[in-house]
């Protein structure tokens, strides 16, 4: 096997293994290559010594510069907070009305809450705030649980049937399914209820239908609704008046609601957003039904 | 100088093996050896509940659809995330997450803190068509999940597959795994108790899909969003909060 170890075609040295008559030259690793190799070891074995790295015993080391993604995070996190609090700190300490009527500072709520609602609330309640069907539009002043930002605040931090402890609670029950009326009184006050914001519905037909409609309203409704169905907002109950619905005005969708009873939900916030970003929505939210036409 | 110990080690089989596995054995070493010292890594938490059966099957139907394609379940530690999704991800909330789905790509959001953050009403209408609420949305529809019964009877085994990689299911747990799992879904069945007392006060009994006469693949896919993030309070409690706000002092 062993053979003069320089090839004598190309000049190289050989391994000195001849295999099936092919001489194996002895060609290493180019230069560049290698030299690449080596730095990139040192690099590593500095990177050991500088990061945490290895385990060791029972922990691990630290590394020599101490680095740490959780206290850069929480400084850089900081920083930003920092960074905002010329704002931040006013919309604390202000009331409603005072930056209400701070043009200057409404613009940063506008879009620092122009932000924070499509993180959050546009899921729901559309990128411009004007709902969908089951989902109230926040555009108009037609307010469920009452408006202003006050009480938009109070909704957002602890939310509608939410598990927040102290969450508002809205339960329009199921008065068909769970037997409360039967079918034909469905029918009736769903035509009685459709009469109040839409005239056209009363003809001379169902002058009796919406009586009988009246009457079950009166027995049965008035508690949340009240006396002349304008709604509740302590209670969330709606106004039945003005042709805005959240679960569908025809009379087949309000004869469903009566049926099958609505227990909307709106989460907390609570944990979710701090006060501050709160305080922004709440105002941002009272302010694009003044903006949106 | 190169040649030389090249020449070396080409010319001695045996080196030359030894040298191969050497180099080979950095790839495993680097992977396995962080590992050692794990218990470092996850933090210790007192309120870490377990899935229970019905988040279970909800996370493999999850895993089934290859949702986390599309969906990572890991905020990391840089402050647009924190920001954005909230408390940076830690170690202890994935601990009973076998196999974990933190996931590297994002077409869509991540969700490692998606769970109460919508209504179960949302969830389902967006599962059904995302279009119906977020116009602009790219995700398929999953319409077939609302009309699949849960496999109930898949549970116990599904339990005790967690156990045998270390999830400390009770013997309890999973003989009552059925049961639990429907009495989740229908909260007004004499099951729903026992969901409570096996998994602890914080766990979510209710109608997830809208509908209380069956238990279905949305009844579980449903629940498992809604527990996402929310096994455990460390990550709120340890770590900066979303937009911690600053010092009114300073």
């Amino acid at each position: 096997m062993e053979v003069k170890e320089v090839d004598p075609v190309s000049g190289r040295k050989t391994t000195g293994h001849i295999w099936n008559g092919i001489r194996e030259l002895d060609t290493p690793i180019p230069r560049g290559v290698l030299l690449f190799l080596i730095v990139t070891h040192i690099f590593a074995v500095l990177w050991w010594v500088l990061m945490p790295t290895w385990p060791l015993g029972t922990t691990y080391t630290k590394g020599v510069l101490g680095e740490n993604q959780k206290t850069t995070v929480e400084a850089s996190i900081k920083e930003g907070a920092g960074a905002r609090t010329p704002w931040t700190s006013r919309i604390e300490n202000l009331s409603f009305d005072e930056i209400r009527a701070d043009e200057r500072l409404m613009e940063t709520v506008r879009t620092n809450g122009h932000q924070l609602f499509g993180d959050n609330c546009a899921a729901c309640h559309g990128r411009d705030g004007k709902g969908r069907e089951n989902y109230p539009d926040l555009t108009d002043d037609d307010w469920i649980w009452g408006g202003g930002p006050e009480a938009i605040a109070q909704t957002l931090t602890v939310g509608v049937n939410s598990r927040h402890a102290e969450s508002r609670v809205g339960q329009m029950p199921a008065f068909g399914r769970d037997e409360m009326l039967d079918a034909k009184q469905v029918v009736d006050v769903a035509t009685y209820v459709s009469s109040l914001s839409d005239p056209a519905v009363s003809t001379a037909e169902n002058v009796d239908q919406i009586d009988r409609g009246r009457d079950v309203f009166q027995t049965t409704c008035i508690a949340c609704h009240g006396e002349n169905a304008k709604g509740n907002p302590e209670l969330g109950a709606p106004n039945l008046t003005d042709n805005r619905w959240i679960y569908g005005g025809s009379l087949q969708r309000i004869i469903a609601t009566i049926h099958g009873g609505r227990q909307g939900h709106m989460p907390t916030w609570d944990e979710r957003l701090t006060p501050v970003e709160i305080k922004v929505l709440a105002l941002y939210v009272d302010d694009l039904g003044k903006r949106t036409p | 100088m190169p040649e030389l110990m090249h020449r070396k080690l080409e010319r001695s089989a045996t080196g030359f093996m030894l040298a191969i596995i050497a180099a080979a054995s950095v790839g495993g070493i680097v992977e396995i050896a962080p590992l050692f010292t794990i218990h470092d890594t996850v933090e210790i938490v007192s309120d870490m509940r377990l899935y229970t059966p019905l988040e279970l099957a909800g996370r493999d139907i999850y895993v089934r659809e290859g949702c986390y394609a599309c969906h990572s379940q890991m905020i990391r530690t840089l402050r647009d995330e924190v920001e954005r999704y909230g408390p940076y991800s830690l170690a202890v909330e994935s601990q009973y997450d076998h196999p974990m789905l933190w996931g590297s790509k994002r077409t869509g959001p991540d969700l490692a803190r998606i769970g109460g953050k919508y209504s179960d009403f949302w969830h389902v209408a967006h599962l059904n068509n995302p279009r119906d609420v977020v116009p602009e949305s790219n995700m398929p529809s999953y319409r077939w999940l609302g009309t699949t019964p849960l496999k109930l009877a898949d549970l116990p085994l599904a339990l005790r597959a967690q156990r045998s990689v270390g999830v400390p299911y009770t013997d309890e747990m999973i003989e009552n795994a059925a049961r639990d799992a429907y009495g989740q879904a229908i909260p007004d069945s004499e099951q729903a108790s026992g969901v409570t007392e096996r998994y602890g006060e914080a766990t979510q009994v209710s109608a997830f899909d809208g509908v209380t006469t069956n238990v279905t693949e949305m009844d579980a896919l449903v629940a498992y969003l809604q527990v996402l993030g929310q096994l455990t309070r460390a990550a709120y409690e340890n770590t900066a909060a979303p937009e911690q706000m600053p010092d009114p002092d300073n």
